[in-house]
């Protein structure tokens, strides 16, 4: 994979994670339910992160 | 177990331990194995982003407002995916310039301005200053509640006099080991592979230490995750906590955090040490970009329970969330961890100071003082002897200084904020140098004039929104400033400027200052010119990815090779300097001679970069250098250079894309050429046909006659008669086939003149009336008088006339066959029209009849009534003399062949001309 080809992945998926962490995605899960015992809103936070970082290393991996 | 003594030895132990392994790293180093060249190293030494505010400060702001505090970690992990974009570059440029700061990087960037990365250091200090204050404070609160346990009620902080200030003493020792650490030698590269190595070291030791108290609240004192958030729930403000969009957490704030910890993670002093100045090669990006990520999420997964279970545990007990983490532990009497959670909290904050401060005094020392004493001409400066002792100098008093400074920030306003409010103020001003910086890396058009006016704006801006306040409410500045703003003036209140609602200060001091800094930068930079050496530094900047120009070419000018090692020798010492000639004439192939040239100066002007700055460098240079500056234009001629290359390109590509068109077209001439030529062949061979059918004819009836002597007379005669016809009809062909040719080769002679069509139609009907009469056709002739004449040959226009007027005649009907010609006169021509009622013909016979030896019917098999050439030449004839000639027709209902030529206009005389057109 090109230079060029990782860096717009890359700044698509940053563009992606901006939009995944922020109003008004966000506002979905600010509510009182649970998952698994755990705050839908920590649950998703933290889930999201999650994959943006396994997004990252994917595709740093694959270039 | 936790008695003042042994906290204080085993404190000292631990910085002990972190000295031993830098030791050990720059042993290393200088062996040539370096610990720190690989990439999870790299991403650990990043990781001096999480500092006691993180591992303090996230509890408390968890405490207050839920998952409020990640911002500041969702933040980087995006900006994290955009290294390979930004930071990449930064690195690229850094190596290339041996950049060794951010002022450094900014005033390189802007053609080498002193005053530029004089304003950025001094925006960096007075930024950071709050910081370390944090990571002061955080170190004596933390001692402090260890040394009172187990009571861990936030202890009431009695004024205490200097002299007892534990603060004061941590903020000296920790001046001390930064000394230690980062400014043993002056190093040309500014590289301090021992301090990344113990970095990376406490990056490790927090980590454990946080994930450690973590697991022991979660699961020791709770039930798991699960619990912790269950026995939450039933705290009064626990819907708060587990929501957002409350006044303190709304999205806009949180937006803004975002984005501010976006910029911090790239734009602080400490993180560029570490990404960029420390970094070893720059592919460590790759892995560093999720591992490092991976390290915030680590640290940050039990933030929430401990700040949960410290609210559920600590119910009224007066307890301050933001040590928590510390309290939990020593609440519960378990003394080790909380000992491993006070050295964990340790390694946030010395971690940070150490690498903070080695940063800011690299900035001080090469932006602002070395700048400074080169200007006011100081003797010992400008004159020969050896400076590494007063750069080393420089920097150490910076250090001390810096931490002093801290310390005073924390007297006045520490007590007051929390910590994540310390924090933040820090972030806010080195956002600042976002758009000098990421506009300078992206954008050739920023300017000097712009970056100053930018930084300078955004700063006030910073200071007046954020600074101000955080003294206000420590009762530094009246509380009236906040309330009623200065002097009164209602809409100049800092958190509320123009009468701004709605924003937490953070958003809103970001907002005004971002406002000013990037509007400033953009507008002076479109409406001011950029010097000749920034226009220079701006393209090699921009470009940074592009093969490498030779950047040597905007100097020009002359010095001695011993000056500028003497030069070099005033940093560092004699055999290094001579080390570093050697070594670059080593890579140019040959000695460099007494004489100087650009290459050599500009090679010696980086080396002196690494050690005191581009802006440094550039003032001692130029004191041994007899530099003819180059203008504007000049630079403008060298990257003209360039466009001229570009545009020479471009006219290659037009030039090629036009011979390809002129290919096509001759390819289509050439296919018409041998289309032509295909029609000769087809010709020459039908022509030799047709002049054999005669001859064979002629042939056979001269044996007849030669074999035969005793023919009768009458049989003889008639067989004569048909000899001279066939030699007549042999003659009439050549002749017609010689008439083509000439016609269409342009070679037939043209007798102009005013025809009247009328008597050429009359006499060609009298000249016909024979043929009419032998096959018993009648032929009628409608010529109107007063037809004007027409331009044209008139005996090429009766031999039209003719030839139409025999076809009629052999093709009419053969009983009762009726021939009718008519003139007449329509838009400026005159018409010709010759109709009979024989068969007709077809659309396809329509076609070819025109074609050269193409009759009516199956011509060429039949009989033939004609040569077949009477019609091409008649249409070449018309055609020539500006008409047409065709043909309309139906099958069983007759012919008529027309004919236009133009009218004579009056007034326009026909040329007589002759030959060819």
């Amino acid at each position: 994979m090109s230079n060029g080809r990782k860096s717009e992945r890359l700044v698509a998926l940053a563009l992606l994670g901006l939009l995944l962490f922020n109003y008004p995605l966000l506002s979905l899960f600010s509510s009182e339910g649970r998952v698994l015992g755990v705050p839908v809103l920590y649950a998703y936070l933290f889930a999201a992160w999650t994959t943006v970082i396994a997004l990252i290393a994917l595709i740093v991996r694959r270039s | 177990m936790l008695e003042p003594a042994f906290v204080l030895v085993a404190s000292f132990a631990y910085l002990g331990l972190l000295f031993a392994i830098a030791h050990w790293g720059d042993r290393r180093a200088a062996a040539g194995r370096s610990v720190i060249a690989r990439p999870s190293v790299y991403a650990l030494s990043l990781a001096v982003y999480a500092t006691s505010w993180t591992f303090y400060g996230s509890v408390g702001r968890a405490a207050s407002t839920g998952v409020g505090f990640l911002p500041i970690y969702l933040g980087p992990t995006l900006m994290a995916a955009l290294w390979w974009v930004v930071l990449r570059k930064i690195i690229r440029i850094s190596k290339a310039n041996r950049i060794t700061s951010i002022a450094d990087f900014v005033a390189s960037r802007y053609g080498k301005s002193t005053l530029l990365g004089g304003l950025v250091a001094v925006i960096a200090v007075v930024g950071i200053v709050p910081y370390i204050a944090l990571q002061l404070k955080a170190i004596s609160n933390s001692f402090s509640l260890l040394l009172q346990h187990p009571d861990v009620a936030s202890p009431l902080r009695e004024p205490t006099s200097l002299l007892t200030d534990k603060a004061l003493y941590v903020a000296l020792v920790l001046a001390a080991f930064t000394i230690l650490f980062g400014t043993r030698k002056l190093d040309a590269t500014e590289r301090h592979e021992g301090m990344v190595a113990a970095i990376a070291f406490e990056s490790l030791v927090k980590l454990v230490a946080f994930v450690a108290v973590g697991c022991f609240v979660t699961f020791g004192l709770f039930g798991g995750f699960g619990d912790v958030f269950d026995r939450a729930a039933a705290l009064p403000e626990a819907e708060r906590l587990f929501t957002l969009g409350g006044p303190d957490a709304g999205y806009g704030s949180w937006l803004w955090l975002t984005l501010l910890s976006m910029l911090a993670i790239v734009l602080l002093p400490r993180q560029f040490q570490v990404a960029v100045v420390e970094n070893v090669d720059e592919r460590h990006l790759d892995k560093a970009m999720w591992l490092f990520p991976l390290y915030l999420l680590a640290i940050n997964v039990f933030v929430l329970p401990i700040a949960l279970g410290g609210l559920v545990r600590f119910e009224g007990a007066g307890v301050d969330a933001d040590f928590f983490v510390l309290a939990m532990p020593i609440a519960e009497g378990q003394d080790a961890l909380a000992l491993l959670v006070f050295l964990g909290g340790l390694s946030a904050a010395t971690g940070m100071v150490i690498v903070e401060a080695i940063a800011l005094s690299t900035m001080v020392s090469n932006d602002l003082v070395m700048p400074a004493l080169l200007r006011a001409r100081v003797t010992r400066v400008t004159e020969g002897r050896n400076l590494r002792g007063l750069v080393l100098g420089i920097r150490r008093g910076t250090i001390i200084a810096l931490l002093l400074l801290g310390y005073a920030y924390f007297r006045i306003a520490g007590e007051t904020l929390a910590l994540v409010a310390i924090g933040l103020m820090s972030f806010a001003a080195v956002a600042q140098f976002a758009p000098a910086i990421l506009g300078g890396i992206f954008w050739r058009g920023g300017t000097r004039n712009g970056a100053l006016t930018g930084l300078a704006g955004g700063f006030a801006v910073w200071a007046y929104t954020l600074l101000l306040p955080s003294f206000a409410r420590s009762g530094w500045l009246p509380e009236s400033f906040l309330e009623q703003g200065p002097l009164g003036i209602e809409s100049l209140r800092p958190e509320h400027l123009f009468g701004l609602e709605g924003m937490d200060g953070i958003s809103h001091g970001m907002f005004w200052s971002m406002l000013v800094n990037v509007g400033s930068y953009v507008g002076v930079s479109l409406f001011s010119r950029q010097s000749a050496a920034e226009h220079s530094q701006a393209a090699l900047f921009v470009d940074a990815f592009r093969e490498p120009r030779a950047s040597a070419s905007f100097w020009r000018g002359s010095a001695s090779v011993a000056d500028l090692r003497a030069l070099l020798a005033r940093f560092g010492d004699e055999r290094r300097a001579a080390e570093a000639l050697a070594g670059y004439e080593e890579g140019l192939g040959r000695a460099s001679g007494d004489r100087a040239d650009a290459k050599l100066v500009h090679h010696v002007e980086r080396l002196l970069a690494g050690s005191i700055g581009a802006a440094s460098a550039r003032v001692m240079i130029a004191s041994v250098v007899d530099e003819e500056p180059l203008g504007i234009d000049e630079v403008m001629d060298i990257l003209d250079e360039t466009s001229q290359v570009i545009a020479y390109s471009r006219e290659l590509e037009g030039k090629s894309r036009e011979l390809e068109a002129a290919t096509t077209e001759l390819r289509a001439a050439n296919a018409r050429l041998q289309e032509l030529d295909r029609l000769k062949d087809d010709f020459v061979s039908t022509v030799t046909h047709e002049l054999r059918t005669p001859l064979t004819s002629m042939r056979a009836f001269a044996e007849i006659l030669l074999d035969n002597p005793e023919l009768p007379a009458g049989e003889r005669e008639r067989f004569l008669r048909i000899v001279i016809d066939e030699i007549e009809r042999l003659s009439r062909l050549i002749n017609q086939v010689l008439d083509l040719s000439k016609i269409e080769s342009g070679r037939a002679e043209w007798t102009m003149a005013e025809v009247d069509l009328k008597e050429v139609i009359e006499e060609s009907a009298v000249a016909t009336a024979q043929l009419f009469a032998e096959r018993g056709a009648e032929l009628t002739v409608r010529a109107p008088d007063g037809v004007p004449p027409v331009a044209a040959d008139r005996d090429r226009v009766k031999q039209v006339v003719l030839n139409l007027l025999s076809n009629a005649a052999k093709f009419c009907a053969a009983e009762r066959g009726v021939v009718a010609v008519e003139l007449s006169v329509s838009g400026g021509q005159a018409r010709v029209d010759v109709r009979d009622n024989g068969p007709g013909l077809g659309a396809d016979d329509q076609r070819v009849i025109f074609e050269k030896f193409r009759q009516r019917g199956e011509a060429m098999i039949d009989r033939p009534q004609g040569t077949g050439l009477g019609l091409p030449i008649s249409r070449q004839i018309v055609a020539h003399l500006g008409g047409e000639l065709w043909v309309s027709s139906e099958p069983g209902r007759g012919a008529t062949f027309s004919f236009t030529l133009p009218l004579v206009r009056a007034g326009d005389p026909v040329s007589v001309d002759s030959g060819g057109s």
